[in-house]
């Protein structure tokens, strides 16, 4: 297909075809890698410290605020419409099936995505993965997959945090700073709150993870085959902006994407 | 896998062409490394050097030819077969090429981590024996971004030699170094050689330190193999790019520093 878009003068599609091609091999040798062994757990746990522990506090904050200013904005609607006993359940749905899923991965992509991506290009640059197949180590399973497993470990535990602490700051607002019954609250959340709902935000935190982390590590790890063609430091800054950018459009689309095939 | 017989060249490389994209960089380069032999790959910047050595780890495929490593084609093993050829091979890259985020010590023992089931205390010993071959052995806490440059390249160095391999690459060895350094590091080679009886490959510009060192030269220029030879023969070359590569000139014979400088002078008005 390559060649034909080649022949065809069209270089940007056959271009197009090759970085989606090698893409779609990495992602598939990485998932692959992570599924077979042998595993080790010391490289997954280091990863796990940097892209869960590490984003522990600002998902906390930013859980924190989402929440509070989500409950602001419902209140404000509903009070008009005599309804504030539906507060709570309006917070939980929009935090468990939208914005606790988008939000954390936002956030993940903008403190971790963006450090995966440079230090992979960094090491991609001074050699250190071609000192790894040198060495017979396999790149792919030595430096990718522990990051593939770390993000599937940590985008759903990050996301349930700040589900978690987006109730409670709306909680504050709601019931502490309004005087919504806590029941009220609590309570129309758990009745409003179903199975479907709980699925819907697992499947979106674990394809957002999947998303965030490939396109990170991808972008860093070909960086020599990259069209622009400057390596060095300003090959590593496009490559990590790029990867951001293109993380956080993904997530967007695949947003609306899972949701579709759930509802 | 088949052991290397004793006769058998340890490096045959045969007709090898190589592209990027449409550019060819390497022209029918064909060079044989007996074993325990050390050949110094010559030539200025952009003549080729670094893609031969990205074929000879069987990094980059070539376009036609064989590179031929312990008696297997590159061209013809699979990866886990080529794997199992890298074990056997120890490669240095110009600047240690070491992990960040490792310290010396932890370097230099991955190759032992990852391929052997050899325990602790046999993978500590191994490693402060190498590191103590480098004078390394007092950094060995030290992160990569703690060492001088000829420290990194002593302890990439280590790391390449951690398996005991019967091949070694060493890439730019002394660029970027102190003379002192240089000739401590040609020294390293020399005793590596003599100490593990290795076959070794070093890439580089550096004249001295490739007649220090090399059993056999090979001089690249622009893609072109213009000889192989012992040191004699190379100094007694009289084709005139290795002839202005020893003399250190550019490799442009018509080009003349003195009179370029004149015509630059000459036209800048006087003040």
């Amino acid at each position: 297909m390559k060649a034909v878009a080649r022949a065809m003068s069209f270089g940007w599609l056959a271009d197009f075809l090759e970085r989606l091609g090698r893409s779609g091999v990495f992602l598939a040798e990485g998932l692959w890698r992570l599924a077979t062994p042998p595993y080790r757990l010391h490289p997954i746990a280091r990863q796990i410290q940097f892209i869960g522990a590490r984003s522990l506090l600002v998902i906390v904050v930013a859980g924190t605020f989402v929440g509070m200013v989500v409950a602001l904005q419902f209140y404000d609607t509903l009070v008009r419409f005599g309804s504030v006993g539906l507060l709570g359940a309006a917070v939980g749905l929009s935090l468990l099936r939208e914005l606790g899923p988008v939000l954390t991965a936002l956030v993940v992509i903008g403190r971790a995505g963006s450090a995966i991506c440079a230090e992979i290009s960094i090491m991609r640059n001074e050699q250190q993965i071609d000192s790894l197949e040198c060495m017979a180590v396999d790149p792919l399973r030595y430096l990718i997959a522990p990051r593939f497993a770390a993000a599937l470990i940590s985008v759903p535990l990050l996301t349930c945090i700040f589900i978690t602490v987006g109730i409670w700051g709306g909680y504050l607002v709601g019931v502490i700073l309004f005087g919504v019954s806590p029941g009220s609250y609590l309570g129309g959340m758990y009745d409003a709150v179903n199975r479907g709902d709980l699925v819907m935000g697992g499947a979106k935190a674990l394809v957002f993870a999947v998303l965030f982390i490939w396109i990170a590590a991808c972008k860093g790890y070909y960086l020599h085959l990259d069209p622009a063609g400057a390596a060095g430091s300003e090959g590593v800054s496009r490559v990590t902006t790029e990867a951001v950018v293109l993380s956080s459009i993904a997530v967007l689309c695949s947003d609306y994407l899972v949701s579709a095939i759930i509802l | 896998m088949p052991e290397t017989e004793p006769h058998q060249a340890a490096i045959a490389v045969r007709d090898l062409n190589s592209h990027y994209a449409d550019r060819q960089v390497l022209f029918d380069i064909n060079l044989t490394v007996q074993r325990r032999e050390i050949v110094a790959v010559m030539g200025h910047s952009g003549s080729g050097k670094t893609t031969l050595f990205r074929h000879l780890l069987g990094l980059k495929p070539p376009t036609s030819g064989q590179v031929e490593l312990l008696g297997r084609d590159l061209t013809e093993v699979t990866r886990p077969e080529l794997f199992e050829l890298r074990k056997k091979i120890g490669v240095a890259f110009q600047n240690g090429a070491l992990f960040s985020s490792l310290s010396v010590r932890q370097n230099v023992e991955l190759p032992l981590r990852e391929h052997t089931k050899l325990d602790e205390n046999t993978i500590r010993i191994m490693t402060r024996m190498k590191l103590e071959f480098m004078r390394l052995a007092e950094f060995e806490k030290f992160m990569p971004a703690q060492l001088s440059g000829g420290m990194l390249k002593r302890a990439g160095l280590a790391r390449a030699v951690i398996m005991d391999p019967q091949l070694l690459f060493f890439d730019e060895p002394s660029a970027g170094l102190d003379p002192v350094t240089s000739a401590e590091l040609d020294r390293l080679i020399l005793k590596l050689r003599d100490a593990m009886n290795m076959t070794i490959i070093i890439i580089t510009h550096e004249l001295h330190s490739a007649f220090s060192v090399a059993d056999r030269i090979m001089v690249l220029d622009r893609g072109r193999q213009l000889m192989v030879g012992t040191r004699e023969e190379v100094r007694a070359s009289t084709d005139r790019r290795i002839v202005n590569m020893l003399d250190r000139k550019p490799a442009d014979d018509d080009f003349n520093p003195d009179d370029y400088f004149n015509r630059l002078t000459s036209t800048v008005p006087k003040t």
